[in-house]
């Protein structure tokens, strides 16, 4: 696209090219919406690109849709995402298969099935696991796709239903009129619309504070690591032992997990940093996959993502801004970006969610904040008065 | 109320570090012993590494060099490498005596600072490895001087084993006396190219010829005068078209005119064992870009290059680059003193006084590298392989080809049976209004995604995004580098854990919120820090 052809208007303006933004933008093209994306940088170049690929989100309202859209996408989207099903998680204690069991009874409660492994049958589906695993679960649902892969289809299917991207674009601020937002004021100058969707990531609440919404949320670094590729296991959606991950088609173990480090979210020229951390990572993926011990580092990075006081996500549409949407997943995006997408496409067209009770996605739900709420989770420490 | 930092995060726990010195100085080629030497002279504790002699398994894998199956069986005699190598270098001892701890056959896989996205490490830290040992060791200076490694160049054959970085021959002749090579043509003229050549006629290497696409040599003329009377034939205004031998091996290289000159002669065939890869002698930036130090692309410096002051630090507190890895012109190869000097003022950390004079016009090595691969690799419409590991051709590069494992290459058109089309994208619909990235290339092609690291493919990959787009080589944003800088067993990397009793106690919370896992139908209908639920036990998802 060339200058001369830039957007300058749009019906809709999405702001931030992840995947959460990206579906959106996609689920309205899907229906005739005039639609352009903006990213300050390139697509899918925060949290987006950097996961861990998961798509089995049974604790969310989104659950349903997450698991009816995802062996579909590859083919609703034109393009391949790496879809594949089912999962496995491996315990090597009774600590962890209790803490893993959690996720079998609030799929079973929607309907979804898995099936408790003993240790004899995790070797069996596992070729890489190890002869010490106390046992683990199967679950007849959910997968992992690649998310390098995701955003860049959600795009280009977006592109083909006439919808735009606008890369290297920074928000600077909206323009106002009788109480909502006529247009977004970028470096790359403005873009009139009817609707925006913030969808920036850790940027959300620094652009929702440009419309007065307190939008609260802090930044954290998290970080993973990929190894050499190896044979495909009959299964890559395993993971446990602290670690979140899969094997990708390709062969490579992509893990990550382990602490995380809150931080003041700047935007840096750079990728985000990554520490020794990997060290930890690759010491909790040898022990899960003593097979595997010996294939080989090649990449460690981190990622920096968003988080709201309880860690769930805000899609919500707050009277007070009229035709705004606010959206984040806080730290748990990815997966369910086939749903959240739709989610929002209906927030932004008919002003609630007609597949899904998202109600405890509201904004409203921290209307009891504590102003100091940073400092009281030891998050951030904050200076008052 | 004290603020009582997120026990479940890193807050308020440093790094253990297995060992601490004043000073770690990172490579002991030049300057490398110089800023070890320096620094011991000024009373600090000195730690000096070198990976050299590496495994012979690391060699196969042409890491950290493009060793192309160009070393003997001695690289397997491991005692009998290390012997080598400590007596290739005379100023080792120097350094013994000097009280400074030399570790050979010591790699560092990644150096770490704090700053403004990372909180938890005191300062420096580096991960050192040998061959059964990692383990982190931290510093009050780290000096990087982990020199140059040879631009890849993709044309028919270049996969085989002969097909060697001059660098990493020169690295096999002189430190290890385990270089196979007998009869070799050189591909490329420039300065670095010319030195190298004449290193290894030193060590009994028969230079059977120079190409380059170039009507007359980029680099030194004296050093050319000097091949040339040895024998050493110029091929200049020709490419190589294809490395030839049975199977692995190589015997002869072919060269044709390129389009552009207007040499009329025809092709030829030059009999030779090795190929030597010389169009291109690049910084080792791998650990200085890692850590976050801000590099920009200087065509008069080599390359991408960190930004630097005139005591050699980079943009990261206490991380400084000395010798090659802060930037190559032809002065400096000629020359080890400026490197040493490097090294030195890095140690002292003094401001350097005086500039440099040149020694000359320095060529622009960004038109130079676009030229070699507008000629070698795009004119030659070949489907070599620019990155080996993955398997993916220039044309696929430039195509943002879906790799061959998804079998995305033979489906058929999209149809209303089955909508999965076959990627009909190229470049042009990631560009928009922006130069191509290379690491958004990487992501969905996977070129530099290997075992390699993308060592052999990452100028070339920057010069096929230069030339699709139009645009001259420093336009193009530099592939991200990222630690483990060497690949690193997963065993060997976890004996560098920290994870301590506390750590394992909360690893398994990703953010630590139970409230994050509450399943929706039972969340509260208000959130309040005060009465949220601290101590329940769950598991990421």
């Amino acid at each position: 696209m060339s200058l001369s052809q830039s957007p300058r208007g749009a019906t809709v303006a999405v702001i931030g090219g992840g995947a959460t933004g990206l579906s959106a933008g996609w689920w309205l093209a899907r229906e005739g919406v005039d639609v352009v994306v903006l990213d300050r940088g390139i697509i899918g170049w925060g949290a987006s690109g950097r996961n861990g690929g998961g798509c089995s989100h049974h604790f969310s309202p989104l659950f349903v849709e997450e698991q009816r859209l995802w062996p579909q996408m590859d083919g609703l989207l034109g393009y391949p995402t790496e879809f594949q099903a089912k999962r496995i998680r491996i315990a090597y204690d009774e600590h962890q298969l209790e803490l893993y069991g959690r996720a079998v009874r609030n799929a079973a409660r929607q309907g979804f099935a898995s099936t408790l492994l003993d240790a004899r049958e995790v070797l069996e589906m596992v070729p890489l696991a190890g002869e010490d695993a106390v046992g683990g679960y199967f679950y007849d649902f959910g997968g992992h796709a690649n998310p390098h892969r995701t955003v860049q289809a959600y795009a280009w299917a977006m592109q083909d239903l006439g919808g735009r991207v606008m890369q290297h674009t920074s928000v600077r601020g909206f323009r106002r009129a009788g109480g909502r937002v006529i247009g977004v004021m970028t470096d790359q100058g403005e873009i009139e619309c009817d609707q925006v969707v913030i969808a920036a990531g850790p940027a959300t609440g620094r652009l929702a504070a440009m419309l007065d919404l307190d939008v609260p949320m802090v930044a954290a670094r998290a970080e993973m690591i990929v190894t050499e590729p190896l044979p495909l296991m009959p299964i890559g959606g395993v993971d446990g032992n602290g670690l979140y991950g899969r094997q990708t088609l390709r062969g490579n173990l992509a893990y990550g997990g382990g602490p995380h480090e809150w931080i003041e979210f700047g935007e840096a020229a750079g990728p985000p940093s990554s520490t020794p951390l990997m060290a930890n990572i690759a010491g909790r993926l040898a022990r899960m996959f003593p097979r595997a011990a010996h294939a080989r580092i090649i990449r460690s990075w981190a990622g920096i993502i968003e988080n709201t006081p309880d860690g769930r996500p805000i899609l919500d549409k707050p009277e007070a801004t009229g035709n705004v949407v606010i959206a984040t997943l806080s730290s748990i995006g990815f997966g369910l970006s086939p749903a959240s997408g739709r989610a929002i496409c209906d927030l932004v067209l008919r002003g609630a969610c007609g597949f899904a009770d998202i109600s405890s996605f509201s904004l409203s739900r921290f209307r009891r904040l504590e102003a100091d709420w940073q400092s009281l989770q030891g998050w951030r420490e904050t200076v008052t008065g | 109320m004290p603020f009582r930092p997120d026990p479940k995060s890193i807050a308020g726990t440093d790094l253990p570090v297995h060992e601490r010195t004043q000073v770690l100085i990172i490579g002991a080629g030049p300057a490398g012993l110089a800023a070890a030497l320096q620094a011991a002279s000024l009373g600090r504790s000195v730690i000096l590494v070198d990976e050299n002699p590496l495994s012979a398994e690391t060699m196969g894998e042409n890491v950290p060099l493009h060793f192309g199956g160009g070393m003997t069986n001695a690289v397997r005699n491991r005692n009998a490498m290390l012997e080598a190598v400590v007596e290739s270098e005379p100023a080792f001892s120097e350094a013994f005596d000097a009280g400074i701890d030399i570790r050979l056959g010591t790699t560092c896989w990644g150096v770490y600072a704090p700053g403004p996205d990372v909180g938890w490490l005191p300062g420096p830290v580096a991960g050192l490895m040998d061959g059964d040992r990692s383990w982190m060791v931290g510093a009050e200076q780290i000096i990087v001087a982990a020199g140059r490694r040879d631009m890849g160049l993709s044309f028919a054959g270049w996969e085989k084993n002969g097909v060697v970085g001059i660098t990493a021959a020169v690295r096999l002749a002189k430190r290890y006396g385990a270089l196979q090579a007998r009869r070799a043509v050189v591909l490329g003229s420039s300065t670095e190219a010319l030195q190298s050549a004449l290193e290894l006629r030193d060590a009994g290497v028969e230079i059977a010829a120079v190409i380059d696409h170039v009507f007359e040599p980029l680099g030194s003329p004296v050093l050319w005068a000097q091949l040339a009377a040895g024998g050493t034939r110029g091929l200049f205004g020709y490419v190589p078209r294809e490395a030839v031998g049975a199977q692995e091996s190589v015997e002869a290289v072919i060269a044709s005119p390129w389009r552009a000159s207007d040499s009329d002669g025809a092709e030829l065939t030059i009999a030779c064992d090795t190929v030597l890869l010389g169009v291109g002698a690049v910084p080792v930036i791998e650990l200085l870009d890692s850590v976050g130090c801000q590099t920009v692309f200087d065509g008069g410096r080599g390359g991408v290059v960190p930004v630097l002051d005139g005591a050699q630090r980079t943009t990261k507190v206490g991380i400084f680059a000395v010798g090659d890895c802060a930037g190559i012109w032809a002065a400096k190869t000629l020359d080890p003193e400026i490197a040493r000097a490097e090294g030195r003022r890095a140690a002292s950390q003094t401001e350097q006084v005086q500039a440099e004079t040149s020694g000359g016009p320095t060529p622009d090595f960004g038109e130079y590298r676009l030229r070699w691969v507008q000629a070698a690799v795009i004119d030659s419409e070949g489907a070599a392989h620019v990155c080996q590991c993955e398997e993916v051709t220039a044309h696929e590069i430039l195509e943002v080809r879906p790799p061959r494992y998804l079998g995305w290459e033979d489906l058929p058109p999209a149809s209303e049976a089955d909508p999965v089309r076959r990627n009909r994208r190229d470049l042009h619909s990631l560009l928009g209004d922006s130069p191509p990235h290379p690491d958004q290339v990487k992501r969905l092609t996977r070129a530099g995604m290997g075992v390699c690291q993308g060592r052999r493919c990452r100028e070339q990959v920057a010069a096929l995004l230069a030339l699709a787009a139009n645009v001259p080589l420093e336009s193009i944003p530099a592939a991200t580098h990222r630690a483990p800088v060497r690949p690193m067993r997963l065993n060997l990397a976890a004996l560098a854990s920290s994870e301590s009793a506390a750590m394992a106690e909360h690893w398994d919370t990703w953010f630590g919120m139970p409230s994050q896992y509450v399943p929706y139908w039972d969340v509260p209908e208000t959130y309040t820090a005060g009465e949220r639920d601290q101590d329940a036990e769950v598991a990421s998802e």
